[in-house]
This record gives structure tokens, C-alpha cells and sequence, in this order.
């Protein structure tokens, strides 16, 4: 049994630059030290910033307590949602992190059958990533309810009330579109995870730690058939998830679009917000992992690489989004319906017109300094822009759902939607949930798949023999 | 008493009531249990004032009456014979502590069934509220005793079926949980024997004084009891002197008419038979005796269907009114300079008139249509206007022959002439006055501070307070009895037009409340009847009946009393020369008027009508400062800033609200704010401009308002009153709909039938189908629907923050729309309720079905299924859906549980809710007729709207019924409905606006579009 501490000096951290998806004098050896030293850093080891990161996570985690739990007292009156803004805070997260769970994803299934070499080493976490954002979108739309605890009669189950839900109704859809990504995700993430299980299970020390790794990884032992099966399964799980990763954010758009109300009554949204999804999926992905990489010390493994091809999908898949804006105010002009033209008018100039502007600005202008390759190889840029990006994706969804609300079609009905701090509290509340639990993750499983970077490793020497 | 089981429901009340206690016992320290209560610290339930208190001698005696076990546990050392005696003996006290152990509270079964009481089928009784003295007929339902909902008595001149918004709010007022519970002498509980003891005393020293230095203090009234009983004390004491305080109404009217009639008198119009109408800033349509009435009236001619031409009105006002809001053309004039214009009016018409300076151009035309139409116009005078314009008022509807035709005097009803709360004033500070009884009024809060009424009031012997509330008044009364609620006590009062109408009570009263008869019977050696024997009395010398029984039980079950003739016409009127006018103020002019919804504060503890939006701006909770919006631009006002009034150097200051309208130089301010000791309600919100009202001219004032800098939230109902380019009000001309009878859906394009995400839902609605039809012709934005829907439909109250953040709960609102110049704005009033759509929007988003589509074409909330996804609100493109954010019902105060309707859902917290056609009202109707093996005739099934709207804007009635009114309303051509480009296919739909412009005024008048 070797050592669990990582030996610095076997091959030193040198970020291979945006060419290679591994820094070089890697053996799966190395590989295998590097990342599950990861896991078993003892306490003195442990950056800083994670139990920093962690306590403040913490604090916002009993925030979140503190606002649910008067939520539950009092009823959803605390928040700012009146009559006609009858969504607020709690759907413009709820389909925020949807959307930020989309990258996990897309970048284990979608990549994979697209046999992106760039995937791997940030596809773990990515997916760990989606979890996180899906149990915090799940959240949302239970907190919302007028009276939460009776959030089951959603769910199609034989009752003595012979009721069951209304099917037309794309909330319904939702039950059944976040539960399947939700329920694909983890198998998927779990499933990915079996063969990192073992090798953890074989040098975890001490034995209680060995115990608990055994249990998850089912029994792993690496055989040759176990391969074939797994990866068979894999690819089959991959092939599962691809649909559902364009089938959620479409059906959580159809809340919007089925609805007669100008603003979310349009076609385009469902690729419009497909392409929302993976954009702001891919941001939260670089928010993450350039300090994870930075703090852990993985820019041999996280490589340039990594992030510029991110940084790749960011810009294109914004431009998507850019497209969706502008067929959107066309259509709104072109269609000659004065609820419509009124509406997109109103999102331009109206009491919310800040708004508008800022999320052009973090949407749209923004991102286009990522077509110039020095600002894509640039980290701390990459970083702040991924989170503006974060910030204007989360803009979006305020403009779709709240302003669309304020001024529809009767004007004396006409409203203003002011959050208050508990609507504050609770997404600021989701957002350390969030983060309280990817430090968690990083601690406790390999945030890295040992495995395929290992198969890199094996690719690596494969074509030096070769040559 | 015990043995029959039978409690009678007096006894029940005296056993309640907590001054039965407060004899017993010495009285804890009241202020601080009312303090307590009022903190919602004290316990829920009480039965007497130490429990409330929770003081230590309840705990001693507590202690003492159920002493701990402690001390009869035998000790260690017992034998094991006296162990089992103890055991036995406290099981043979338990059994029979359940055999005979009664609940704690009294339960009164039935023996025998009372006749004609089903449980949950209500009755309605026949009864009257006095507005301001004079009576509105009422029908009241009763469940189980319990007064819960009052209806206009059809049969009733004044009321004609409908109702305003007081008659509506008055059943909650009743179950008021701050009404003054106990009888005080000087602020501590006292019993009605002492009380009685001393009144005696008092009255046998008046007498034996001629009445020297009794004064009476009452609002007006009208009640013949109430009159004879006034007639016999000032025959038995002539010295006694009687004030009249009514703040929201004053005598000028009917000082005026007594000059025209040369005797006490009041005019009373016909406005059935007016083609032309001059309003000179009157609310004659609202806030008046009649006003339901002539709202009937007025309706009555504003048809423009079937080659019917409507009636025109002017209306020329400084502070816009409910009925001018109807106006075909309104002026905004400075309300002192109405007289002016009501001379240059007169001149203009033939009358005898020094009208200073130039007349508006628009005058010669206004009067040239009133000589058009002579015998069939009239110029009804302002409440609040000086004795001039009445006078020249009448002056021109006699110089045009309209006395006796739309316009008539009559003798009045009122009292003999009485003394004014100024003179009341006056004889306190010379000391003239010893004993004070004040039955009803609030003085020390509803009169000018400049009267100073509280250091003279201190100067009288014994200061005697009958009324609802412990308030500013009784603070400084020596003896306060509460009074009874006009559903708890046996009266009579008289309507506008004379007929006369029993009241009787529908409730013991629930505080032991006493009338003004049980106080004044005292004053006339008649000690200790009941307002009941008092009334009946009083009726057994009126009712020359030859069986007086038979003719009481008729009089008071048909809220009427046949056989009284009705005043006599004042022959021989004549308007004098008119005075000559004093020369007009050109500074900055305050106007006084009662709050449109709270009146002159005595309703300010009312939540219904507190929450209920000004029909003029949608505002709700305050009292704003109403300024023109010249004046806005000029003093760069926002709606919200503080404004310091000024008058004679007191001032309140208050916030602005911008009013489209209202007459440039002019400000308005509201009474019915800044109440002191309301009760939880009303207490400490707005202002009070009892504060600044002068004396002299209680309506006007010269002053000055200045901007404070300072920023006040409002909680308003309707942000945006422009149209925004949609028409959700569709309007024309008169010429305009005789060319285009379908004008509000001519251009419309078509919907085709099959436009919707799912099926053409053409369900065939075989058996009842049923809709509704609002004319917007007759709407005078009154908001009696608002109010008696909340009365039938238990709609929770809010409070201010909420409705400030936009979560009022009304099920119908009356929009209030502007279009055209800011300054002279033409006016829509629109009625919204749940359309029903056929193809509703918000069914199909539901994810759980608890809204559904009935076989009726009903669209129907099912709270218990709702989990409050608010989606429906999201997706209903009429917005009147509402939501319970928060637990907006009260569960909490006992009493208000009476004023609930059984027949509808208490909503709780999370769940949608939303206009149900009274729903309720339709199931009772089908079953009562199914029992029939009948269909429902039109008119059985009347919502609460419907049933009180004055001018009858409001029908309702299965489609399916070729004959119905409702059908008949929807086949005329200036039919639509509202969105209708959406396909929703509403039921409910409105009649398009048509307004009678006069073609000389073109352009003029809030008419730029006529």
C-alpha cells in the first residue's frame, strides 16, 4: 500500500497550453496519485480557499434554511410576486440553474458520442455540476407553490380522490422532463464514476474509508468482461442522455411559449433556450473549474485546452442566443400584433429597460471579445467573463418571465415586480447550497476521471510507439 | 330554565356580555387589558376581565376552586384500605364528572323547531339604514339569526333593489370587533342601572329647570319615533335645546329650499323626465338621499337602443364626482367660481342675474340646449355650494318651467329647525349648556378644529356619549353607552321621498348597545322601555289601521309603511331675487369633502371600505391631497409627494395624487382620515382635514399648499388609467352609433372558431348557459359591486402594504380609464369580473384540474384541488384572478365569523381564487327549481353584483333562454367582448359607451373626440 500523500515532485504542473489535454510525463501511475491525492489530502494539506469557500457556502446554506423556513411559516407573500406578476424569483431561478445544469451533460453524453477529447477531465465534474444545479432548480418550483406540501398531487399516483394532474398543462411536462434528466443524470454520473470507485477502494487508507469505497463501487474488479460491459452501458446511457439534454430546457420553455401571454407566447423559444442552457452551462463550468484547477494545483490535467475549447462553445452557442434576440424583436415588429410589439418595446424602454440593457450587454457584447484568441487563453479574463455571461443568462430569464408579466394586455392590470430580501436570501441561499456541495464533491470523490485520463495516458504512449 | 334545555337568546347575550362580570368583581386595570388585547397578546376566548387580565387574584382563585392533588395523596404511610377509599372515591367523582358535565360554553338546541327555519336556507328581513338620517330600504339575510348580507328592498322607493357602498359595509361594521363593548363611567365599566339612576336624576332636575341647560346633540335624522319623541320633551321641557351635527352634510340645501318655499321644505327631482341635466357640482347620482334613485332614473334614460334618444349631461365641477364621471361634457371649474358660472348659467336662461364679468363660450351653448328642452331639463345645484347656487339653480328651472315637472318642493321630513353644531359651541363656552347628551355624532373628531369643541365641551356638567366606538368623543365623555348597530335596535326613519319604513332588528344586540330612543325615553318620564315598545308606540297612534297588529306585521315585513301620505308639494315656490355675489377669490382654493368611500370618518374602522378603491383614483387605505394636473406641472409635483394645506394658519399635510379633471387653483382634500381612536383599522392613517375646515365655510377655503419634500407610499389599485392603444373600452358619439349601431366591433377581424392550441371546444351548453352583459353606458363607477361582492363572497381584507404590492383580493374592479386633454379628460368606467371564458386560458395550464369548465359554461376554481401554481393568474389575459400570498383571511377574531356567508369557502393561504358568477346563488336557485321540475325563470339567479348595482349596469341570466334580459342585452349591435381577438370566447361581455355630445360643443368639455 503506498503512501496516500501526493508526491510533488514526480511530475511536475505544467499546463501544456491550449494543444494538449495533458501535461506532459504522465503515467497512470502519476495520474492516479494526482487525482486521488485529491481526495486524500489530509486536513493540513487542504487548500485554504476550501474551507474558506466552504464556511461561507455554509453560511449561505442557513440563509437558505432561514428563508425556506419562513416561507413555509408565512406563504409565498414574502416574496415580491403579486398579481399580475404571479412567477418571479423563484422560475427565473428555477430555470437559471436548469440551464446551468445542462453542460454536465452535454459534455459526458454529447461529446462523448462526438468523441471530443476535450471532455475528458472536466466531464466529472461538469456532471457533478448538473446534480448540484438540478437539485437546486427541483427545489424552486416546490418552494413556489402556494401551499408546498401538497407538491405530490403532481405526480400521476392512484388516489382516493380519482384526480389525476391535468396533462395539458406544461407544468405537468415539467414534473416529468426535470425528473428523467434528473434521474439519467445521476445514473449516468454514477455509472461513470464505478471504475474511479475501485481505484479509490484500492488506496484509500484508512480501512473504514477502503469500506465505504467498496460498498460504491459495486464490486469493480476490472476484468477485461467488466470493461466491455461498462463501456456498452456507457455508450447506451450517453445515447439516453443525449435527447434529454434538448428535451428539458425545450419543455421548460413550452411553460412560457404554450402560455397566451405576449412575451412568452413564441415559437422560437425552445432552441433559443437550448442554446441558453448550454451557454450558460458551459459558463458555470468555467466559474468552477479555473479555481478548482488553480487551487488543487490541476493545470496539467484541466489544461488550456480544456478551457478554450469551452470558451469555444460559449461564443457559439451565444451567438445562438444572439440570434434568438434578434428573431424575437423581429418578430415581435413583423408580426404586427400590438400586445407583442408593445411588449418587446416595453423590455427596451419600460420601467425595466436597465435590465434590457445589461443583459445585452453581459449576453451579447460582452462575449464577443471571446472570438479573439488572446482573451480565450487569457484565465483571469475567461473567468470574469464566464461570469458576466452567468449574470446576463440569469438577466434573460428575469426579462422572459417578469417583465413579460408586467405589462400585458389590460392595462389597468398593469403591475411592478420588486423582489424583496427574501427572494434575495433564497437564490443567494441556492447559490451556496450549490457551492456547499461541489466542495463537498471535490473532497470525497475524484472531481477528475482517473480512468479516462488514464486511457489518455495509454492513447499518449500508443502514438509514440507508432511514431 | 335548565330543564327545558331552552336558553332564550337575551339570556344567552346577557351571560356573554362581559358587564355582568365587571359588576361582580372590582374592575382590573382596563387600559391595559385593552392594550393587551389589542397587541393580540391576551388569550383568544375570555369570559371575564381578570381571565383577559390574567391577574394574580385569578390565580389565586383558580388555586382555590381546583386546588393541586398534592395535599390529598396519601402519604407513604397510608394503609392500603384508605388508599382504595381515595382511588374509589376520585373514580366515582370522574364518572361523574362525565356523566354531568356540560360544556363550558351555553349551547341552546332547538325543542321545537322554530317555524319557517330551515338550517342553511337563510330568510331576509325587511329593515332600513338611516345615510346620514335619511333611510335606505334594506332586505337583509339572515342565517340563523345572523345577519350576513344586505340587498336593497325593491319595494323600497329609495332603494329600488339596489344599494350604495355604506348599506353594503354597514353588516361588517356590525360584527366590528372594536365596537365598545362596555357601558363606561369615566372610563371605567359602569352598569346600565347606574347609568339609568343617574339619567333619572338628571332628567327630573332638567325638567324641574324647563330643560334650562339640556342639551341634545344627534346627526340628522328623519325617524317619526325619534321626532315625537324630540316633540315631547321640548313640550315637557321647552327650554331643552336640540343640535344637529352631520358632517357630511349641510344645511345649506335646506336653508335654501326654505327660502324658496318660504317654509321647511326639500326639492326632489325627476330626472326620468330630464333630457338635460346641469349638474353644478352635485353627486346627485351618489351621495345624496335619492342617490339611488336617480342613478335608477338617470339609467333609465341613457338607453340609446331601439331608436331611443338618452338624456344629456353637463356636469361642472372643481373636484370630479362619482355622477360626473357619466358627464357628456364636463367643465372643471374652480368650486368657488361655480356660483359665477351658475349666474352667467342663469343669465343666459332668462333669469334675473348680476353675473360678474365675461361668460365661457361654452355657457350660451349649455343654456340654449336647457331652453331647447323646457319643462324637460333641470340644474341640480351642489351639495356643497352656497345658498346662491341653489337658488339660481332654481331660479332657472323655474324660468324654464321645469318646477313641477323635474323638480319638485316638498315639505320636509326632517325635524323642526335645530340648532348647528357652532351654536352648540357657543352655548358650551358661555356655559350655558350642563348636561350634554350626544346620541351618534363623533364631534371632538368631526368638527373644525377651529370650533375648539373639546375645552368648551369640558365646561358642561355631565357629558353623556351614545355610540358604536370608545372614541375621540367618548374619550371626553363622562358617560359612554354603546349603541346599538341599525341591525340590533328597533327604529323607523323616512327616505327621501317621505315613505316611512319600520326597522327592525335582525340581532340581540351583541354588545348590549342601546338606541337613541331608550336614552331620550328617559328625558320624557318614560324610563326603561324597550326601542321596540318605543317604535311600536309610537306607530299604534300613527297607523289608523282598525286592526293595529295586522297592520304593524305588515309594515314592518314589507320595509314599508302603507298609508302615510307622502309629503305635501309646496305650492306657491318661488325663487327670491338672487343675492348678490361676492366678488370671486383668485388665490388658491381648498375644497372640502367627505372621503368617497369612508364619508365623514365614521366609517374609517370598515375594511371593506377601506380597501374598497375611490372611484376617481383607484387609491385605497389614505386620504390624498387631489390636485389638477396644471397644478402638478407647476408645483413639479409627483403622485405621492407631501403636500402642507394651509388655512388660516393650521395645516395638515398630506400626499398628492394628480387627479385628470380636477379644476386648476383648486385642491382637494377628504374628511374620514386621521382618526385618533378608531380601532384597529382606522386609527393614525391618513390625515384630518377636520383640522383645517373653517367654520364659516365649511366646504371652502382660501389657503395655501406647499410641497414638504417629503414621499409617501400609496397603495393604489390601478396603476395605468390610459388606454395605452388597446380599447378595452369601446366608445362613440350618439351620431356616430346611429351611423355604426355596431361600433365596437366593426372592425374587428374576425377570430376563426378553430384558433386555439387544442380543440374547437364548441361544447353545446344544452341545459343552463350562463352569461352576463355589462353596459357601460350606465356605469357610474360607484363600486357598490365591488363591495357587495366581497360581502357575498367572504373576500378577505388585506391591509395596505399588500394591496400596495399589488395583491388587493376584489373578484370584480371597476376600471377607471382617461383618454383625450389631461385637463378636460373624457371618463370610462369599466366593470371587470371573471369572463368566463369559453376557452379559458388559464384551464388548460392548471397541472392539477382545480380549475375546471362546468357543463354551464362556468369556469370554476376548486380551492381545495388548488396547490397555487399561480400559473392561471399568469395566463389570464383579463387578470382577475387573485391570490391568497399570504393567510389573508382572518381566522383569528371570533366575531367576524359572523359576517360570513355559510355558503361560500373561507379561502386560506395558497390558493387562487376568482369570480364565480355566485356560484352559490345558482346552485340554490337550481335546486329550489329542480324540486319544481322546472328550469330557472330568468331573474331567479341575480348576483351580488347585478342585485346591487343602482343603474341595473349589471344582468345576468341563462343564454339559453331566448327571453332573457341578459339575451336580449348581448343581441343589441354596440355588444363586444373584452379581447375578444384572443378567442376566448368570454361570457361575460360589455355594451359599447355612448356618449350624447352636444354638437354646439364640439371639441369642448372632455369631448376633443366628439
Amino acid at each position: 500500500m503506498e503512501t496516500n500523500k501526493v508526491d510533488q515532485n514526480a511530475v511536475a504542473i505544467v499546463d501544456p497550453g491550449p494543444d494538449s489535454i495533458l501535461g506532459p510525463g504522465h503515467n497512470y501511475d502519476s495520474v492516479t496519485q494526482r487525482i486521488a491525492g485529491v481526495v486524500f489530502l489530509d486536513w493540513k494539506n487542504t487548500p485554504k480557499n476550501w474551507y474558506l469557500g466552504l464556511t461561507v457556502a455554509m453560511l449561505f446554506v442557513m440563509l437558505l434554511m432561514t428563508a425556506v423556513s419562513y416561507l413555509f411559516l408565512k406563504g409565498v407573500g414574502i416574496w415580491g410576486i403579486n398579481i399580475p406578476i404571479g412567477w418571479g424569483f423563484a422560475i427565473i431561478n428555477f430555470v437559471w440553474w436548469i440551464g446551468i445544469g445542462h453542460a454536465g451533460t452535454l459534455i459526458s453524453a454529447i461529446l462523448f458520442l462526438l468523441k471530443q477529447d476535450f471532455r475528458t477531465s472536466i466531464n466529472r465534474f461538469s456532471e457533478a455540476m448538473t446534480l448540484f444545479a438540478v437539485a437546486c432548480a427541483g427545489m424552486f418550483p416546490i418552494l413556489h407553490l402556494g401551499r408546498p406540501w401538497l407538491f405530490y398531487w403532481l405526480l400521476p399516483y392512484p388516489n382516493s380522490m380519482y384526480l389525476w394532474p391535468q396533462p395539458r398543462s406544461p407544468l405537468e411536462w415539467d414534473v416529468f422532463a426535470v425528473s428523467t434528466y434528473a434521474t439519467v443524470s445521476v445514473v449516468f454520473w454514477y455509472v461513470g464514476l464505478l471504475p474511479d470507485l475501485a481505484s479509490l477502494r484500492d488506496t484509500a487508507n484508512p480501512l473504514w474509508k477502503q469500506r465505504v469505497y467498496a460498498v460504491l463501487s459495486l464490486g469493480w474488479r476490472g476484468s477485461a468482461i467488466h470493461w466491455h460491459r461498462y463501456q456498452k452501458a456507457y455508450l447506451l446511457l450517453a445515447g439516453l442522455a443525449t435527447p434529454l439534454v434538448l428535451s428539458v430546457h425545450t419543455i421548460v420553455s413550452f411553460d412560457f411559449a404554450v402560455a397566451i401571454l405576449p412575451g412568452w407566447h413564441t415559437t422560437i423559444f425552445p432552441p433559443y433556450f437550448v442554446a441558453g442552457a448550454i451557454y450558460s452551462g458551459f459558463a458555470m463550468v468555467l466559474t468552477l473549474i479555473i479555481p478548482f484547477r488553480s487551487w488543487y494545483k490541476l493545470q496539467d490535467l484541466i489544461t488550456m485546452r480544456h478551457l478554450e475549447c469551452c470558451a469555444k462553445v460559449m461564443l457559439g452557442t451565444g451567438l445562438i442566443v444572439a440570434y434568438g434576440y434578434s428573431m424575437e424583436a423581429f418578430f415581435s415588429w413583423y408580426a404586427g400584433d400590438k400586445y407583442e410589439s408593445f411588449m418587446y418595446w416595453n423590455r427596451m424602454t419600460g420601467p425595466y429597460a436597465f435590465t434590457y440593457a445589461l443583459l445585452i450587454l453581459c449576453n451579447i457584447a460582452l462575449p464577443q471579445l471571446l472570438w479573439i484568441r488572446k482573451v480565450r487563453l487569457n484565465v483571469p479574463l475567461l473567468w470574469a467573463l464566464s461570469i458576466v455571461i452567468n449574470i446576463g443568462m440569469w438577466l434573460e430569464r428575469f426579462e422572459i418571465v417578469a417583465t413579460s408579466l408586467t405589462r400585458d394586455f389590460v392595462p389597468s392590470s398593469w403591475g411592478t415586480y420588486i423582489p424583496t430580501f427574501w427572494d434575495w436570501a433564497t437564490y443567494a441561499g441556492t447559490l451556496g447550497f450549490f457551492l456547499f456541495l461541489m466542495f463537498l464533491f471535490v473532497r470525497v470523490l475524484p472531481a477528475i476521471s482517473i480512468f479516462e485520463v488514464r486511457e489518455v495516458v495509454h492513447h499518449e504512449h500508443e502514438l509514440e510507439h507508432a511514431k | 330554565m335548565k330543564d327545558s334545555g331552552f336558553i332564550p337568546l337575551d339570556a344567552l347575550q346577557r351571560a356573554q356580555a362581559p358587564v355582568d362580570s365587571a359588576e361582580r368583581a372590582p374592575s382590573p386595570d382596563l387600559k391595559a387589558l385593552r392594550s393587551r388585547l389589542a397587541a393580540g397578546k391576551g388569550p383568544a376566548f375570555w369570559r371575564t376581565l381578570e381571565e383577559a387580565a390574567e391577574t394574580d387574584e385569578l390565580r389565586e382563585y383558580v388555586e382555590q376552586e381546583f386546588p393541586g392533588l398534592s395535599g390529598q395523596i396519601p402519604d407513604a404511610g397510608t394503609d392500603r384500605r384508605s388508599l382504595l377509599k381515595v382511588m374509589a372515591a376520585s373514580l366515582a367523582m370522574a364518572g361523574a364528572a362525565a356523566c354531568t358535565r356540560q360544556p363550558t360554553e351555553l349551547i341552546v338546541p332547538y325543542v321545537r323547531q322554530p317555524e319557517n327555519v330551515i338550517p342553511g336556507l337563510p330568510m331576509f328581513y325587511a329593515t332600513a339604514m338611516p345615510l346620514y338620517g335619511y333611510a335606505r330600504g334594506l332586505l337583509v339575510e339572515s342565517h340563523l339569526n345572523r345577519p350576513t348580507k344586505v340587498e336593497g328592498n325593491p319595494d323600497h322607493p329609495a332603494s329600488l333593489g339596489a344599494t350604495g357602498i355604506f348599506e353594503q359595509a354597514s353588516v361588517l361594521s356590525l360584527y366590528d370587533p372594536d365596537r365598545s363593548e362596555n357601558i363606561l363611567y369615566e372610563g371605567r365599566p359602569s352598569t346600565w342601572a347606574e347609568f339609568t339612576g343617574v339619567i333619572t336624576r338628571e332628567a327630573e332636575a332638567a325638567r324641574g329647570r324647563n330643560g334650562e341647560g339640556l342639551a341634545i346633540l344627534t346627526g340628522v335624522t328623519t325617524s317619526p319615533t325619534f321626532l315625537s319623541q324630540m316633540k315631547a320633551l321640548t313640550d315637557m321641557s321647552p327650554s331643552a335645546k336640540w343640535y344637529v351635527h352631520e358632517p357630511a352634510v349641510r344645511e345649506v340645501a335646506a336653508k335654501a329650499a326654505h327660502t324658496i318655499a318660504g317654509r321647511a321644505a326639500s326639492l326632489v327631482y325627476d330626472l326620468s323626465q330630464a333630457d338635460v341635466i346641469v349638474s353644478l357640482e352635485s353627486d346627485l347620482l351618489n351621495n345624496s338621499p335619492g342617490g339611488l334613485a336617480y342613478a335608477r332614473q338617470f339609467a333609465s334614460r341613457r338607453s340609446v337602443d331601439n331608436g331611443a334618444t338618452p338624456c344629456r349631461l353637463y356636469a361642472i365641477e372643481s373636484s370630479p364626482t362619482v355622477s360626473g364621471s357619466l358627464a357628456d361634457h364636463r367643465f372643471a371649474a374652480k368650486s368657488g367660481d361655480i356660483a359665477g358660472l351658475a349666474y352667467q348659467l342663469a343669465k343666459a336662461c332668462g333669469v334675473q342675474a348680476e353675473a360678474n364679468g365675461a361668460a365661457p363660450d361654452w355657457i350660451a351653448a349649455v343654456a340654449q340646449d336647457l331652453s331647447n328642452s323646457k319643462g324637460r331639463g333641470v340644474v341640480i345645484p351642489g351639495e356643497y355650494q352656497p345658498e346662491s347656487v341653489h337658488l339660481a339653480a332654481f331660479a332657472i328651472n323655474e324660468a324654464l318651467g321645469n318646477v313641477g315637472k323635474t323638480v319638485r318642493v316638498v315639505e320636509s321630513i326632517e325635524g323642526p329647525s335645530t340648532h348647528t353644531i357652532e351654536d352648540l359651541a357657543n352655548d358650551l363656552t358661555a356655559g350655558k349648556v350642563e348636561v350634554l347628551l350626544i346620541l351618534g355624532p363623533n364631534p371632538l373628531y368631526s368638527t373644525p378644529a377651529a370650533l375648539n369643541l373639546q375645552p368648551a365641551m369640558r365646561r358642561a356638567r355631565l357629558v353623556i356619549r351614545l355610540g358604536q366606538f370608545y372614541d375621540e368623543t367618548s374619550k371626553w365623555a363622562h358617560w359612554h353607552i354603546p349603541e346599538a348597530h341599525y341591525l340590533e335596535a328597533w327604529s323607523d326613519s323616512r327616505a327621501f321621498d317621505g315613505t316611512a319604513t319600520i326597522q327592525q332588528p335582525l340581532i340581540m344586540p351583541i354588545y348590549g348597545g342601546k338606541s337613541g330612543h331608550e336614552i331620550v325615553t328617559f328625558l320624557v318620564n318614560q324610563p326603561d322601555l324597550s326601542s321596540h315598545d318605543i317604535v311600536k308606540g309610537y306607530w299604534n297612534t300613527q297607523l289608523k289601521d282598525a286592526n293595529f297588529e295586522a297592520a304593524w306585521q305588515k309594515a314592518v315585513h314589507d320595509g314599508v309603511v302603507g298609508g302615510i301620505p307622502a309629503p305635501a308639494e309646496v305650492t306657491g315656490a318661488k325663487a327670491p331675487a338672487l343675492p348678490a355675489l361676492p366678488a370671486p377669490e383668485t388665490g388658491t382654493e381648498i375644497v372640502f369633502r367627505p372621503d368617497p368611500t369612508i364619508g365623514d370618518g365614521s366609517w374609517a374602522n370598515n375594511g371593506w371600505l377601506q380597501e374598497l378603491p375611490k372611484p376617481q383614483t383607484k387609491m385605497t387605505w389614505d386620504n390624498t391631497i387631489w390636485v389638477s394636473p396644471k397644478d402638478a406641472t407647476t408645483m413639479s409635483l409627483q403622485k405621492g409627494d407631501m403636500l402642507r394645506v394651509t388655512v388660516d394658519g393650521r395645516s395638515v399635510e398630506g400626499p398628492t395624487w394628480i387627479l385628470p379633471g380636477h379644476a386648476e387653483g383648486s385642491f382637494t382634500v377628504h374628511f374620514g382620515y386621521g382618526r385618533e381612536m378608531s380601532g384597529r383599522v382606522g386609527t393614525g392613517i391618513g390625515y384630518n382635514a377636520y383640522k383645517i375646515q373653517p367654520v364659516a365655510t365649511p366646504w371652502i377655503a382660501a389657503g395655501t399648499v406647499t410641497k414638504t419634500g417629503g414621499h409617501y407610499r400609496l397603495a393604489n389599485t390601478q396603476e395605468t388609467q390610459t388606454m395605452a392603444g388597446r380599447e378595452p373600452v369601446r366608445a362613440a358619439t350618439l351620431a356616430e352609433y346611429r351611423e355604426h349601431p355596431n361600433f365596437p366591433t366593426e372592425f374587428d377581424k374576425p377570430v376563426p372558431n378553430n384558433d386555439t392550441l387544442y380543440y374547437n371546444s364548441d361544447y353545446p351548453y344544452k341545459g343552463y348557459k350562463w352569461g352576463m352583459s355589462i353596459d357601460l353606458n350606465v356605469c357610474t363607477g360607484c363600486s357598490a359591486c365591488i363591495i357587495a361582492c366581497q360581502a357575498e363572497n367572504n373576500i378577505a381584507v388585506v391591509g395596505k402594504d399588500q394591496v400596495a404590492r399589488g395583491r388587493h383580493m376584489h373578484w370584480i374592479r371597476v376600471d377607471r380609464y382617461y383618454s383625450g386633454d389631461l385637463d378636460e379628460p373624457t371618463l370610462y368606467n369599466q366593470p371587470v369580473p371573471c369572463m368566463q371564458c369559453e376557452n379559458a386560458p388559464c384551464e388548460v395550464v392548471c397541472p392539477v384540474a382545480a380549475t375546471t369548465h362546468s357543463t354551464e359554461g362556468l369556469n370554476q376554481m376548486v380551492y381545495n384541488r388548488c396547490v397555487g401554481t399561480r400559473y392561471c393568474s399568469n395566463n389570464c389575459p383579463y387578470k382577475v384572478r387573485r391570490f391568497n400570498f399570504l393567510l389573508y383571511s382572518d381566522w383569528q377574531t371570533p366575531s367576524l365569523y359572523g359576517v360570513r356567508n355559510p355558503d361560500v369557502t373561507v379561502r386560506s393561504r395558497g390558493v387562487m381564487e376568482k369570480c364565480s358568477y355566485c356560484m352559490q346563488r345558482i346552485q340554490e336557485a337550481k335546486i329550489e327549481t329542480e324540486k319544481q321540475n322546472r328550469r330557472v325563470h330568468d331573474g331567479e339567479v341575480i348576483t351580488a353584483c347585478q342585485q346591487v348595482c343602482p343603474t341595473r349596469a349589471i344582468r345576468f341570466g341563462d343564454l339559453n333562454d331566448p327571453k332573457a334580459d341578459v339575451v336580449k342585452q348581448k343581441q343589441l349591435p354596440r355588444q363586444y367582448a373584452l379581447l375578444d381577438d384572443l378567442n376566448t370566447r368570454p361570457r361575460t361581455t360589455y355594451l359599447g359607451y355612448v356618449r350624447n355630445p352636444n354638437e354646439a360643443l364640439r371639441g369642448s368639455g372632455g369631448n376633443k373626440q366628439g
